[in-house]
């Protein structure tokens, strides 16, 4: 039964709750989640969260959408219906490259930002319409919470673990049964 | 710590030096006979003066640009950029050299300007188009352009290293110091946006004669932006192996390795949007540029285009890379040498045209000035101490993480 217990230590500084995070590393504790209103500087290495493959997925959307334009350029310009521009050679794709780089620039932005965006709401499950899944709706605005998992934690015991997070220099403490 | 000039760095550019002079040498006796010695040569010293003065003189806009800005990162690293400026001195001397001999000779057929027989009429080579540009191209008023930019340039590089100084010694005026900077910042930079586009016409965009792009300037100034940082990150990368400045950890690397990245693709975009625009319209006096160098220099231009692009693009796109000293290393050496043969065919392919080539004169003459490019920063870098004092941002700069 004990073994679901969560902590929830709120802080109501980001600099306070890093300087915690890192006492509590350094005991052994693991802390598997922080939640704040804004990005806190310097957190993820500290309590151990995996550097974010986001920008690869970035890199592969654009050449997605550069990819997509040429080939949509080389059918509509080239292939399908060749169409004279000033005078410019219309049936090759690689003389004609020059007035394609814009297209091409175009599409890579749009594609790497838009399915970048997506990617990341969907990775946080933060979709517009989907429940909250911070604990305190006070993690929007001024305070920032720690989540301790007494399950990821068996080595201590949930008094031990308490007395710790009250060293930290909390405001609140909030513990949790899940099932 | 302060730097010492190490005995090896002392060997290493005299060497360079000494092998510039040979190979100058050497491509002096081989074009003895044919006629364009002198052009050949001029062409040379301009695009080599000018390549090596324009990475100084961006390196001086990177710092004001930091003081106008009040950032607070580059400070434990000032004195790296400030020994970098420190060759402008040197090289507006080769630079006003260059042009005093040119002047003598008549703009030994690289400022077709200069030549009374192109601009005078009933001269030998009588050119109407280029005579209507004499109001602008006409040795006095060219005379007093370039005087007064290289002479404010001057002044104000002056003023910076002294109050560099003056802050080490002086840590009660140091917050004044700053603000001081910070204005003088602000207002280089106000002369160097007008300057750096006026003196790329002046000096490279007036060699073929004919043709006019407004995007010349910024193209030339992006162009030596990237060759600055690419300095700077080896300068710093090779004190760093040596054992000083060991508070510069992998985000200032990082950040630098960012700028080189980003200019680049500045450098790159601007490239194109001159290409294109030119390509697009098809005018006959525009697209005479790119006639010349598309059809004398295809590999070396375009060449030059994708090395300067690619390379950083594909290479540096990674955060590891960016801090990886041994990458940045080698990008760096790849694109510094392309934007350099930007800069040659920038000069060569308005006056020499399709006789020009890559030859002994032309790698003797590079590797002399860089070999006094690096000799003058390397001796201006052990002249102050290797770390600024008292400036007000240094904790932040200490601490700087991203």
């Amino acid at each position: 039964m004990g073994s679901n217990v969560v902590f929830y230590a709120m802080y109501n500084d980001d600099d306070v709750l890093k300087d915690g995070a890192k006492k509590l590393v350094a005991k052994g504790v693991k802390v598997s989640e922080v939640f704040s209103p804004f990005p806190v500087h310097g957190i993820d290495p500290i309590i151990g969260i995996k550097e974010t493959r986001l920008g690869i997925m970035s890199f592969l959307y654009g050449l997605t959408g550069l990819a997509l334009a040429l080939l949509g350029m080389w059918y509509i310009m080239i292939s399908d219906w060749p169409m004279n521009i000033g005078g410019k050679p219309s049936f090759s794709f690689l003389e004609n490259m020059l007035a394609f780089v814009p297209i091409g620039f175009e599409m890579t932005v749009l594609f790497a930002a838009h399915a970048m965006c997506i990617t990341y709401f969907l990775a946080n499950k933060t979709i517009p319409g989907m429940p909250a899944e911070n604990p305190d709706p006070r993690t929007t605005d001024d305070r920032f919470v720690m989540e301790l998992r007494l399950s990821e934690n068996q080595k201590f015991s949930e008094k031990e673990l308490e007395a710790m997070l009250m060293e930290t220099g909390i405001v609140e403490l909030d513990q949790k049964n899940i099932k | 710590m302060d730097y010492q000039v190490s005995n090896k760095a002392k060997i290493w550019t005299t060497i360079l030096m000494v092998v510039g002079i040979v190979f100058t040498g050497i491509g002096i006796i081989a074009a003895m006979g044919d006629g364009n010695l002198g052009q050949k040569f001029m062409g040379n010293l301009l695009s080599n003066s000018f390549f090596f003065f324009s990475i100084a003189i961006s390196a001086m806009f990177f710092l004001a640009l930091q003081y106008a800005t009040e950032a607070g990162w580059f400070v434990y690293i000032k004195r790296v950029i400030e020994a970098i400026t420190g060759y402008l001195p040197v090289g507006m001397g080769l630079l006003l050299i260059t042009f005093i001999t040119l002047s003598f000779m008549n703009g030994a057929h690289i400022y077709m300007w200069m030549d009374p027989e192109v601009m005078k009429e009933g001269g030998s080579h009588y050119d109407e188009l280029s005579s209507m540009k004499g109001a602008y191209l006409n040795q006095p008023f060219f005379w007093v352009r370039t005087l007064s930019y290289l002479a404010i340039y001057y002044i104000m590089w002056n003023g910076f290293m002294k109050r560099s100084v003056l802050q080490d010694e002086n840590p009660a005026d140091a917050i004044d110091i700053h603000f001081k900077n910070y204005r003088r910042g602000a207002l280089f930079l106000v002369f160097f946006a007008v300057f750096s586009s006026t003196s790329s016409w002046d000096w490279l965009m007036s060699i073929d004669i004919h043709w006019f792009s407004t995007l010349f300037g910024w193209y030339v100034f992006a162009g030596s932006w990237t060759s600055a940082m690419v300095v700077i990150i080896m300068l710093l990368l090779y004190l760093k192996k040596l054992g000083y400045l060991p508070k510069v950890n992998e985000s200032h690397i990082h950040d630098i390795g960012k700028w080189v990245f980003a200019t680049s693709f500045l450098w790159a975009y601007l490239w194109f949007s001159q290409y294109m625009l030119i390509w697009y319209a098809n005018i006959p006096e525009e697209t005479t540029y790119y006639l010349m160098r598309v059809e004398h220099y295809k590999l070396l231009y375009f060449g030059m285009f994708v090395i300067n692009f690619a390379f950083p693009m594909l290479i540096l796109m990674s955060r590891d890379a960016k801090r990886h000293a041994g990458i940045l290393t080698f990008v760096g050496l790849v694109i510094l040498a392309g934007h350099w043969l930007d800069v040659w065919i920038m000069v060569m392919g308005g006056s020499m045209g399709p006789t020009a080539s890559i030859g002994a004169m032309e790698i003797g003459m590079a590797v002399l000035f860089l070999g006094l490019f690096v000799r003058v920063v390397l001796v201006k870098l052990s002249q102050s101490p290797l770390v600024a004092k008292n400036h007000p941002f240094m904790d932040e700069s200490l601490h700087h993480e991203i």
